[in-house]
């Protein structure tokens, strides 16, 4: 038998792990990224000319990004890496890329989907004026490119980027101007027990807190956003509020930064054909699978925060688990002691991000409060309150169909931003569950291709 | 007029000059042309749909909502594009009415 062609979409924590298990095993697995550099969104590497050093980068979590990159470097030569080359489609076993204009279709036999997550977003009236940022967008703009993204910036949603991107700014200078969390604090306390799963990963997050306190950061808890304040001239100029006393209060600010948590990157998973199931927790749609990253299809595989967010060091062990899986069914051997190990860490981190979303959860009720002229999709500047006309006079209670009558989802963001607040809008609508309302269906290409494309043969 | 984003490092890089609608625009090398543009200008575009000024979201090629183009119409995501001496970028689409938008 010849090499089998193995694929790993995605070069973040879980990708990476991946390939040095198939390389270990005598594979040479080909690695496709968009980005620039490998590493990911947490371990996200700065360009080449930027001199701070990884301490400053990347904090606690220094010494595993450096072990990450040079675990990466070391598999130069031995893996077929892509960098800068976006995967638009899979079909017909077949997966398709583009880069500087190119086109090519890749056949696998195994294919490992470690596509990540990005920002989870309930929309804000106001939200669509220059200077909100999504959350993790604030964090890339001081990572990547040593920025903030305003001189007073207000962070704002929930979760525990939302702790550590304002204690990252403070850290590095900038100016923020409030921690507005949705979540009321008993959420936490009551989460504690599930929590202690990772005692370290727990005592950093209140070490961030303290910090911001430190720093006289105003932080609020159970808040309920109400309007980013500001107009098309100025951009941003400030927020409002509804404090956990139920007192409504507004602040000053340049730049919002705005977050509740992450969603996976599923529309490659979905055009594989994977099948999903709604996670009542988090309130999403995950492909699914089995212990190991087996998704349904056969010969694909799926592992990291693409397939359901785990966080960093999950996704270190999914990728190498799924891995194992690829070895296994390719019937080669694979290390019983390693596999078992494996799934009990993964199991630890399975139990912690149970209790982050009871800590940080969704806050699906605002979506129904959301005022009829609030933009819900940035894209096409459609408003909630058009989304709601077409469930009343359209009867349009299912996620694809009101997509088609109302065009949210059906932007250039392809309904990253707004698909799943969109889905809690129909819901409160209709008066139906959210799950029944269903999911957007990924469609390729899954981000626009430049007009111009020119095909290679493979 | 002060840019909306603030550099807070990595100051000491080589200069590039480009050219945003027409006026120079100084970046640093590795740079995103995102940045560039926001470290002295307070927006990318326009909203097709007229709602006002934007300037990007989610810094990281998702949303797709810092498109620029080249002053020979190449569309050109902000967030992702590093700045070139010489390059030349309209906020814009060069000859785009407004059916061609859509
Ligand atoms: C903006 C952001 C910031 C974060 N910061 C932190 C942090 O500071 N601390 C923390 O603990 N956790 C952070 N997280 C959570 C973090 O993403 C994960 O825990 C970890 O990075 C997940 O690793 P991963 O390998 O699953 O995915 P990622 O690290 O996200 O890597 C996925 C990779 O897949 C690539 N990809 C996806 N789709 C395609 C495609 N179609 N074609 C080509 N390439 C593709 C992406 O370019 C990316 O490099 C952050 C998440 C986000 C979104």
């Amino acid at each position: 038998m010849g090499q089998p062609d193995v694929i790993i979409i995605g070069a973040g924590p879980a990708g990476v792990r991946a390939a040095e298990a198939l390389v270990g095993a005598g594979l040479r697995p080909t690695i496709i990224d968009e980005g620039r550099r490998a590493g990911g969104q947490i371990y996200r590497r700065q360009p080449e000319n930027f001199r701070r050093p990884y301490g400053e980068l990347y904090g606690t979590e220094a010494g595993r990004a450096k072990a990450l990159h040079d675990g990466f470097d070391a598999l130069a030569g031995r893996v077929d890496y892509r960098p800068e080359t976006l995967v638009w489609n899979i079909a017909d076993r077949h997966v398709w890329t583009a880069a500087g204009g190119r086109q090519q279709a890749l056949p696998f036999d195994a294919l490992l989907l470690c596509t990540g997550a990005t920002d989870r977003l309930m929309p804000v009236k106001g939200w669509d004026l220059a200077g909100t940022y999504s959350l993790g967008g604030a964090q890339v703009a001081l990572k990547a490119q040593a920025c903030a993204i305003g001189r007073r910036v207000a962070f704002v949603g929930t979760g525990p980027l939302l702790y550590l991107v304002a204690a990252q700014y403070v850290k590095a200078g900038a100016g923020v101007a409030a921690v507005l969390d949705t979540s009321p604090f008993a959420a936490r306390v009551a989460a504690l027990p599930k929590l202690l799963a990772q005692p370290g990963v727990l005592r950093d997050g209140v070490a961030l807190t303290l910090a911001l306190k430190r720093a006289g950061v105003a932080l609020h808890a159970g808040v309920e956003p109400l309007e980013v304040l500001g107009d098309a001239d100025a951009g941003v100029t400030g927020l409002r509020f509804r404090d956990g006393r139920g007192r409504e209060r507004a602040i000053g600010a340049d730049a919002v930064a705005l977050g509740y948590h992450l969603r996976p990157e599923t529309q490659l998973a979905d055009l594989a054909r994977c099948a999903f199931a709604f996670e009542p927790k988090t309130r999403q749609w995950l492909p699914e699978r089995d212990g190991d990253g087996r998704s349904s299809v056969p010969g694909v595989y799926l592992a990291g925060d693409g397939a359901r967010i785990l966080g960093a060091r999950s996704a270190e062990a999914t990728g190498r688990l799924a891995a194992l899986a690829v070895l296994a069914d390719l019937g080669l051997p694979v290390d019983a002691g390693e596999l078992a190990d494996l799934r009990r860490q993964v199991a630890g981190y399975a139990r912690f991000a149970e209790g982050l979303a009871e800590a940080f959860p969704w806050p699906a009720a605002q979506a129904g409060k959301l005022p009829d002229e609030t933009v819900l999709c940035r894209c096409e500047n459609v408003t909630a309150g058009d989304l709601r006309r077409t469930v009343r006079e359209a009867g349009a209670k299912e996620a694809n169909r009101a997509k088609a009558f109302s065009r949210v989802g059906m932007g250039r963001c392809q309904g990253r931003y707004c698909g799943q607040a969109a889905a809690e809008v129909v819901a409160a609508e209709a008066g139906v569950p959210v799950e029944q309302v269903g999911r957007l269906r990924g469609q390729a290409p899954v981000k626009p291709l430049p007009i111009a494309i020119e095909e290679d043969a493979p | 007029m002060q840019g909306r984003f603030v550099r807070l490092a990595e100051t000491g890089r080589a200069q590039v000059t480009i050219h945003v609608d027409g006026a120079p625009v100084t970046a640093l090398e590795g740079d995103t042309l995102m940045v560039a543009i926001l470290a002295s200008g307070r927006h990318l575009r326009r909203s097709e749909f007229g709602d006002g000024p934007r300037a990007g979201f989610c810094l990281m090629g998702a949303c797709q909502d810092c498109w620029v183009w080249t002053e020979a119409g190449d569309r050109l995501r902000a967030c992702t594009t590093q700045p070139a001496e010489g390059m030349r970028i309209s906020t814009s689409q060069p000859g785009a009415t407004w059916a061609s938008l859509t």
